[in-house]
């Protein structure tokens, strides 16, 4: 009955922080923070090689042709129009009007002649009623040279994203009473993607002095 | 008064570093938390431009990387200074895109395998003949999602 007068030793923890320094260097070294966030896309499939081009033709007033040369100047043009304009990517103002352009193309309010044609559809709402929506039969062409800084590219994919994603706030806000796109759930959020899908497309590269 | 003087004049108590340990771990924590083990050495360096659009790359082991841009300083002996492709750990052409696509859907659920992502991580002063020629390689191979990878501006 010794033991019971004695007092219990208690354990050094002195050297605890040591051990919790040497993992926490251990994680600093080993793992990376993940930063992974990216503009997503998804890649028309290739072509079958007996597809004949006549099927691909898109009438004019619904292209918009988005040129991106080699020292980076942007030029927008609809296939309506015969002069481009050409944007700064770099200026944010500048980008914000491509944006804008882009918006107005894909919307066309005013059902002008030489802004994309609609084509009604019916969309299946989430508690299975069906509505119509005139969907826009624009694309917009994204033309490189092989030469065009990555950057710039990424800034007009960007500017055209956001373009996009303003159509479809405004689509969701008449299919879903007033709600902004980012406040609908998942199945409200694809029958707005089904109503103005990502219409972006990207040609193949022209090759230097290649009309 | 006289002899609480005294005392004081020997010195400053140490300071007690018993919740040091307890610190250290809640930054350990953190750290576990927040970062990802490292995956693979990279050979080239990069800086991702900027793009506001942004998405999150939802499931990290359905995304492969392919990394672009010029090599490190110690690869450049070998390799020079112009853009590479890196596919795991090393240097690449566009051709090998479909061998590395192949490779990395059969590590993959068969049920997963269509959610398969390709993060394209590339040097924002890349040429875009290189990134066309991976995007073409990527339609070869049937590997339609693609994120290309990008850094928020801070606000």
């Amino acid at each position: 009955m010794a033991g019971n007068k004695r007092k219990i030793q208690e354990i050094n923890a002195g050297s605890m922080a040591d051990i919790a320094f040497l993992l926490l260097i251990f994680f600093l070294v080993a793992t990376t923070m993940s930063n992974d966030k990216g503009i997503m896309r998804t890649l028309p499939p290739m072509p079958p090689e007996d597809q004949k081009l006549e099927d691909q033709k898109v009438k004019q007033r619904n292209l918009m042709l988005v040129f991106v040369n080699s020292r980076g100047d942007v030029m927008a043009s609809n296939g309506a129009d015969q002069q481009g304009q050409n944007f700064n990517i770099r200026d944010k103002a500048d980008a914000q009007r491509l944006t804008e352009k882009v918006q107005e193309f894909v919307l066309n309010l005013s059902n002008a002649e030489n802004l994309p044609e609609k084509k009604e559809v019916d969309l299946e709402m989430p508690d299975g009623s069906k509505t119509k929506y005139r969907e826009s039969l624009g694309v917009v062409s994204l033309q490189t040279t092989r030469d065009t800084d990555y950057e710039t590219y990424i800034l007009v994919q960007d500017a055209l994203t956001r373009a996009f994603s303003e159509v479809r706030n405004i689509a969701s806000m008449s299919l879903f009473a007033g709600r902004q796109f980012a406040d609908l759930n998942n199945d409200e959020k694809k029958v707005v993607i089904d109503a103005v899908p990502l219409k972006i497309s990207e040609a193949e590269p022209r090759q230097k002095g290649q009309k | 008064m006289a002899v609480m003087k005294k005392k004081g004049s020997k010195g400053l108590p140490p300071i007690s570093t018993a919740s040091l340990p307890d610190v250290i771990f809640m930054i350990l924590f953190f750290f576990m938390v927040s970062t990802t083990m490292r995956e693979q050495e990279l050979l080239v360096s990069y800086q991702l431009p900027q793009a506001t659009e942004v998405q999150k790359l939802e499931k990290k082991n359905l995304v492969s990387y392919i990394n672009i841009g010029r090599p490190v300083l110690h690869m450049q002996g070998k390799y020079g200074t112009a853009s590479q492709i890196q596919l795991n750990d090393a240097f690449k052409t566009a051709d090998d895109i479909g061998t590395f696509i192949a490779a990395e859907r059969e590590a993959l659920d068969e049920a997963d395998r269509i959610f398969m992502t390709t993060s394209i991580k590339a040097d924002k002063g890349t040429k875009m003949g290189i990134i066309t020629d991976v995007k073409q390689a990527l339609r070869r191979a049937h590997a339609l999602k693609i994120s290309y990878a990008a850094i928020e501006p801070r606000k």
